[in-house]
């Protein structure tokens, strides 16, 4: 029997597992529309097409399963361009459907057309548009394979109007291994001799560090990563990408190295004699300057991507493979090698730990709220398998230090691409795949104001995410560096103290607003908030603009120039 | 084989260039992905030369001379095979490939100075291709030193009216070697 090539689009996302589309209709994507209202998907109507692709980010990260967005052509396809590579950087799976116009407009400047496999060659792992609606099937299932196997990332199918409105006999697509992609092999097995080369370097390294990156999660290795730290003994830092992949709890976690991370875990990399790189990508984020990052390191890089292997450093030993069916290896391998005694190093790390132990400066009765503070509140009262989501900032900073991540998925944000205005969306898409947990966005009001709009998708759709606003009234990690490099002239980063009002915002979007002035106000808005479940909630907290991310590495130095909080610098 | 008399011209690209063959799925777009990749990621294309590697036209072979300056060779290759379309790179280092390229070039050749013109384009193995009261066009293919050299006595000589390169072709060496 004959079906539309709308039809056949909606079939092949159903065979693919699709369970819900994030979405916006318009013209090109029209007929396929139609069909969506007997599919078993669900589909969720967002009001700008950005919002549609962070919230199928944000599912992804929340559930390990491809996110999908559906947008129509022109500006519908432009506006999801941001997403796009937002899941470029961060390396999450995402399939993007654009409507096109048909196929004959195409190259006339017909209305609403833009090339948008041209504009996103260069921020998808592929693309593709169909010419014919016999492709459909092979090429949504050749999408959902590239977009979730070897590094995972995001890809877009650009599908014109007429290819939609045409009959095709449906053709139960090949299985993954039947696909037509002769160039396309990840390789998931690490190499035997390298792996042994890497045990025999780990069990003589005397200042080993762990360098767990977000490919640790993409594989689902948590697993396997405590078990291997848990044979060698070795300290584990986990980046911006990987909080969570091992409990912040365990004793051999010593917390996020980078420019905003811990001492300990900044001064381990530093001062190690081995660097294990497991699904790190040495950002730059995190090397500081490169010529002086980890100076007397041996470099063992596991990634699934062979073009990160000596992208930024050389490594002693490369292994391209899987996370987990790597890490899984080293660990079998490890098992009963007789490990250096790594004493001397941990009474080094316990020694940092003990002297230079995240801090802010105590809350005093009636001073504007402390941000971090804030957080710790939020995480004290919230269950211990809450998704935290942030946007990009010194909101995302303290989110990331001050909140302690116990289990994977848990901590959701945008690291490479850094994108402002990923919290909302993203959490309404984390809430959408995991509707069991408590997800809270922790945003900042410069992040709030580019993408609080979904929120009134959140409340038609019935999706209660909890967004706490750390309102400091400035574009604060901009201000910061004004502070710092720029001699304290402030130059475009005051927002304003009482424009919007947050609370009829959010009351007018069908939320609940509340706001926070004072430290006592803190915990029974939190406890409010955490018994609101029909619908989101909002909560305006005032927090002290003058307060800045520490530690720091300053923007080009060296990580051994790390600033630490005023109040332990000094007397060294 | 024609003689090669216009020898030692080096360029630059004589000293760092890596040529790579890279095989790709004759699908629209291909020679954009290869492209963009190329300048997104800051690497330097010094030619390239695109046509179809089998019968079917099912593949295409891109060959690509780098400036292996621009970045380091493993990283082109390993950004390269990232591209879905790209099925297989070689990597030819100098010395290991055997390369060729074609020139033609419209020169200006009045009766004065025509037999003169002649006897230089016999020398370097180049043929006549057409030909007017006032000019001729002239083809030769050859290794790329030798192409240089014909294209710097064109140049030199202020003969050339317009000459163009199809950039080179190349297949491994059957016997590598320095």
């Amino acid at each position: 029997m004959k079906i539309t090539g709308a039809q056949a689009l909606i079939k092949a996302l159903e065979s693919q597992g699709t369970e819900v589309i994030f979405g916006l209709p318009g013209g090109a994507i029209l007929p396929v529309y139609d069909p969506i209202i007997d599919s078993t998907i669900r589909h969720v109507l967002v009001r700008h097409e950005q919002g549609a692709g962070h919230m199928a980010e944000g599912y992804a990260q929340a559930t390990g399963r491809p996110g999908v967005a559906m947008v129509t052509s022109g500006p519908g396809a432009t506006n999801i361009v941001t997403p796009i590579a937002n899941a470029y950087m961060d390396s999450i799976p995402l399939v993007v459907i654009t409507g096109q116009v048909a196929s004959g407009s195409i190259g006339t400047d017909a209305f609403q057309e833009c090339d948008i496999t041209g504009i996103t060659m260069g921020i998808t792992k592929h693309n593709w548009l169909i010419k014919d609606a016999s492709e459909i099937a092979e090429v949504i299932a050749q999408a959902f394979y590239v977009a979730t196997t070897g590094r995972p990332g995001p890809v877009l199918v650009d599908f014109p109007k007429d290819v939609a409105q045409s009959e095709v006999e449906w053709i139960d697509p090949p299985a993954p291994e039947d696909l037509d992609l002769p160039g396309y092999h990840p390789q998931l097995e690490g190499d035997h001799e390298s792996i042994m080369a890497a045990v025999a370097l780990l069990s003589a390294a005397e200042r080993p560090v762990l360098y767990v990156g977000g490919g640790v999660l993409k594989a689902e290795a948590s697993g396997e990563l405590q078990r291997l730290a848990e044979l060698v003994g070795a300290p584990v830092v986990t980046t911006l990408m990987a909080r969570g992949a091992l409990p912040d709890s365990h004793e051999l976690n010593i917390g996020m190295p980078g420019m905003h991370g811990n001492y300990t875990a900044i001064m381990a990399i530093q001062e190690s004699d081995l660097l294990v790189s497991l699904g790190a990508r040495f950002d730059d984020r995190v090397t500081g300057k490169i010529d002086a990052f980890a100076p007397d390191a041996k470099v063992i890089h596991v990634d699934i991507d062979p073009a990160e292997i000596g992208k930024v450093r050389r490594p002693d030993v490369a292994i391209i493979g899987d996370a987990k069916q790597v890490i899984a290896a080293l660990a079998d391998a490890a098992d009963g090698v007789e490990q250096s005694d790594l004493t001397a190093w941990w009474e080094t790390l316990h020694g940092w730990q003990a002297r230079y132990p995240l801090t802010y400066d105590a809350q005093e009765p009636g001073a504007p709220l402390r941000p971090q503070a804030v957080v710790e509140a939020l995480a004290a009262n919230s269950p211990a398998d809450t998704i935290v989501v942030a946007g990009v900032g010194q909101h995302q900073m303290w989110a990331a230090q001050h909140w302690s991540y116990e289990h994977p998925h848990t901590w959701i944000n945008s690291g490479g691409a850094g994108t402002m205005g990923y919290a909302v969306p993203a959490a309404i898409g984390a809430k959408v795949g995991r509707p069991e947990k408590t997800v809270w966005a922790i945003d900042g009001d410069g992040c709030f104001q580019m993408t609080a709009q979904e929120l009134v998708t959140a409340r038609t759709e019935q999706i209660p995410i909890k967004v706490a606003i750390l309102n400091n009234s400035y574009l604060g990690m901009v201000r910061q560096w004004q502070e710092m490099f720029y001699d304290e002239r402030y130059s475009e980063v005051y927002l304003s103290t009482d424009i919007p009002n947050y609370v009829m915002w959010a009351e007018a979007m069908g939320c609940v607003g509340i706001r926070v002035d004072t430290p006592e106000e803190v915990l029974p808005a939190i406890e409010k908030a955490n018994a609101i479940n029909d619908r989101p909630v909002v909560i305006d907290f005032r927090t002290d603009a003058a307060e800045k991310v520490f530690p720091m590495v300053p923007s080009g130095l060296s990580n051994s120039e790390v600033v630490v909080h005023p109040s332990q610098q000094g007397g060294a | 084989m024609a003689p090669e008399p216009f020898t030692g011209s080096t360029t630059p690209v004589e000293v760092t260039h890596h040529i790579l063959s890279v095989l790709v799925e004759n699908k629209a777009g291909v020679l954009s992905r290869v492209a963009g990749l190329f300048s997104r990621r800051g690497f330097n294309i010094y030619s390239l030369a695109v046509a179809p590697a089998d019968e079917s036209e099912r593949f295409s072979r891109i060959t690509i001379v780098v400036d292996a300056a621009s970045a380091p060779i493993a990283q082109v290759v390993g950004q390269l095979n990232k591209l879905i379309n790209v099925v297989e790179i070689r990597d030819m280092a100098p010395g290991e490939a055997d390369e060729r390229e074609l020139l033609l070039a419209t020169v200006q050749a009045d009766e004065a100075s025509r037999d003169s013109l002649l006897e230089h384009v016999g020398d370097a193995g180049a043929s006549v291709i057409d030909f007017s009261a006032t000019a001729v066009t002239v083809s030769l293919a050859g290794t790329p030193s030798a192409i240089d050299a014909f294209e710097a006595f064109l140049v030199g000589h202020d003969h050339a009216v317009e000459i163009q390169r199809t950039g080179r072709v190349a297949l491994p060496r059957l016997n590598p070697s320095a």
